[in-house]
């Protein structure tokens, strides 16, 4: 996109709170692959990205949005076809991965099956022509980091799915890198353990201090250990900002759609009320949101279904659309309530089943859909501002 | 009851005409090769079962030179054959992209032409007045003194052609199967190509060399035919020894009884082999 020559100076500022250097930067990144036929295909399409130190960093989207790609050019195991990946400020877009100072845990754990855990963690060491004394110690500690001391003799085979990925993990953290890439290390792992590894993970960050860039298609993974996330989709990044800013104020339909579940409201702003669009909404409902500037046009209104309450009358203000309820799912601490609205669209509300819940309904039941307006939120592209990545 | 019966007899039901086929064509042909190469007297006279170790005796010491020619000629073809297949299987493998499948058919597309046909075809390249020799001897480049049909080389060499695809698919497989996020691994571990190569490549393939050298060296090491058709009096390999006994000799005791030390020889040979470089080992070695 950008700094197609010249000098490389990066766009987008480091985050606070996140260290003040930048680990890795990325400038205009593309890769665009041609296909036998000729065809082209941008995978990764113009990417802008500051990562600071000792951040741990996600990138999250569905398969075939880039996210790979970029890690993948980011260890330099893909060459970007436009624009610089820098480390440290270092231009390395045309740097092989022997020579670049990250380290990657593959999706495979790709452990290196001919040898034992600790020849398998000692191999960076052994190619860095460390000290054999060194290199002992330094293994060992490593391999207490992720607990598993006294597994050095074990060859790969003969370890769990969940110790490989840890014998992955201080494989490449022994070399002490300046980032560590993560290609969704948990994807092969049991529901369980993967959340059992999240926490693991998140922990190891802290102690190393080492910046993480983690890539995955599940959002949960990414809200639970992220300090920033990008979302991707299409080879760019539909939003970057903290688990909090972009789960509570996506900038995209398709980020409110990707990361949970949302209810999406579209309206035409009748009046401004404050600082509250007041929209058009069809039967006796009310629907408000806040917005930044005035506005007159159509609105996107999104709340989250942990937002919405459901009540018999409509409450004196808030928002409230009335509905019938057309499905309930029972899931013991929540039950999931989907209500249909007068204009047919299905909304999801997640009521809590804790001491004072007062709801249940059958389907069938007429309600009342009610929210704070705080709790809604306008897409991006329909007046909110101060949301990056928004189109 | 009837249905557990019939799922314990299916494994052996599996195994039935396989079995059948190796015991008849087999095992009891060997087993009466092995009673042949203990009798003695002649095709006038008939032989009679004498349970004589005569025979091994004999054709060790009338045969020796043509048995350690057999195995040199065997060892120096199989080391030139995976000098000649590892490269190709690994350029296949790690470079031949979606067209993989072509060259590996181009690589069994002389199978197509029998052995003999093809041997012969070198003896009308090779041949003093032939297309190789022939110019190069009729412009004084080589003395005329100068051949290549009739000399090791030539029956080595058409021992070697003979045997690479044996070699190339098995290397090659070993090469497939390697992750090639592993190779990834290993340069994102600072290794560069060539220790990629070494620390990781070359161990995880010995397995395909193994099977390799088992598909090669005990072919080659007991073929008559190149030696034959490609060398002279100098040349003559242990198979081609049998082959005189039993076709013009027909000296059967004897020629059992040579068949006898020379399988005893290989299977010596690859069980040596097998527990110096088996797989297991040949992985723990390279590890370090």
């Amino acid at each position: 996109m950008s700094a197609t020559t010249g000098s490389v100076t990066p766009e987008v500022g480091i985050p606070p709170g996140t260290g003040t250097t930048a680990a890795i930067s990325l400038v205009g990144v593309a890769k665009e692959y041609t296909s036998r036929r000729g065809d082209s295909v941008r995978a990764v399409d113009g990417i802008d990205l500051t990562i600071g130190q000792g951040e741990f960093f996600s990138m999250l989207g569905p398969s075939g949005c880039g996210k790979t790609t970029t890690l993948r050019m980011i260890g330099g195991f893909e060459e970007a076809t436009e624009g610089h990946v820098l480390l440290y400020g270092e231009d390395v877009t045309n740097t092989p991965p022997n020579r670049r100072d990250v380290n990657m845990v593959f999706q495979s754990y790709a452990l290196f099956p001919h040898m034992d855990v600790f020849a398998n963690v000692a191999f960076g060491l052994r190619r860095a022509k460390v000290s054999k004394h060194e290199i002992t110690d330094r293994v060992k500690e490593s391999l207490a980091l992720v607990e598993l001391s006294g597994m050095d003799k074990r060859k790969p085979s003969q370890l769990s799915g969940g110790q490989q990925q840890r014998v992955a993990l201080a494989r490449a953290l022994v070399n002490r890198p300046r980032a560590l890439l993560l290609d969704e290390p948990l994807g092969a792992l049991d529901l369980k353990l993967r959340q059992t590894m999240q926490i693991e993970l998140k922990r190891i960050q802290r102690e190393v201090g080492i910046t993480f860039v983690y890539v995955t298609h599940d959002q949960g993974e990414a809200l639970t250990m992220s300090d920033r996330v990008a979302v991707m989709n299409g080879g760019r990044i539909e939003q970057l900002g903290t688990p909090k800013a972009i789960y509570e104020r996506p900038a995209t339909r398709f980020t409110a759609g990707f990361i949970g579940t949302s209810n999406i409201i579209e309206g035409t702003v009748e009046r401004m009320d404050g600082n509250l669009a007041v929209l058009s909404v069809p039967g006796e409902g009310r629907a408000m949101v806040p917005i930044e500037a005035p506005h007159n046009g159509h609105i996107e209104l999104t709340v989250r279904p942990e937002k919405i309450s459901l009540c018999a009358e409509p409450p004196a203000d808030g928002c409230a659309l009335p509905g019938t309820v057309t499905e309930v799912v029972y899931l013991g601490t929540s039950t999931n309530y989907t209500v249909t609205t007068a204009d047919g669209t299905e909304m999801v509300a997640f009521v809590q089943n804790d001491a004072s819940a007062r709801v249940d309904l059958d389907r069938g039941d007429r309600t009342w859909l009610c929210w704070r307006p705080e709790h809604g939120y306008a897409l991006g592209g329909s007046g909110q501002v101060g949301s990056e990545g928004a189109s | 009851m009837r249905r557990r019966f019939a799922a314990a007899l299916t494994p052996y039901a599996l195994i039935f005409p396989g079995g059948l086929w190796i015991a008849i064509f087999f095992v009891v042909p060997i087993v009466a090769m092995l009673s042949l190469s203990t009798m003695s007297g002649n095709l006038l006279t008939g032989f009679q079962q004498t349970f004589t170790f005569s025979n091994y005796a004999d054709v060790l010491s009338l045969y020796h030179e043509q048995f350690i020619r057999s195995i040199i000629y065997g060892v120096i073809a199989t080391v030139a054959v995976i000098a000649i297949s590892y490269p190709m299987a690994y350029w296949i493998s790690l470079y031949g992209g979606a067209r993989k499948p072509t060259y590996l058919f181009l690589l069994l597309l002389p199978f197509f032409v029998t052995f003999v046909l093809r041997t012969l075809s070198w003896q009308f390249l090779l041949s003093d007045q032939g297309l190789l020799l022939g110019p190069l001897h009729n412009a004084g480049i080589v003395p005329s003194s100068f051949h290549i049909l009739a000399t090791s080389f030539a029956v080595i060499s058409g021992l070697v052609y003979y045997s690479v695809p044996f070699m190339v698919l098995p290397i090659y497989v070993a090469l497939e199967r390697i992750n090639r996020e592993v190779l990834e691994a290993a340069s994102d571990l600072y290794a560069n190509k060539v220790q990629t190569f070494l620390k990781v490549v070359l161990p995880l393939s010995l397995p395909g060399v193994f099977a390799g050298v088992l598909l090669t060296f005990v072919p080659v090491t007991s073929d008559y035919i190149s030696a034959q058709i490609l060398g002279g009096t100098g040349q003559v390999m242990i198979g081609n020894v049998i082959e005189t006994l039993y076709i013009q000799n027909s000296d059967y005791p004897q020629a059992a009884a040579l068949s006898f030390v020379l399988m005893f020889a290989l299977l010596l040979g690859i069980f040596a082999y097998a527990r110096a470089l088996g797989t297991e080992d040949v992985l723990e070695v390279s590890a370090a």
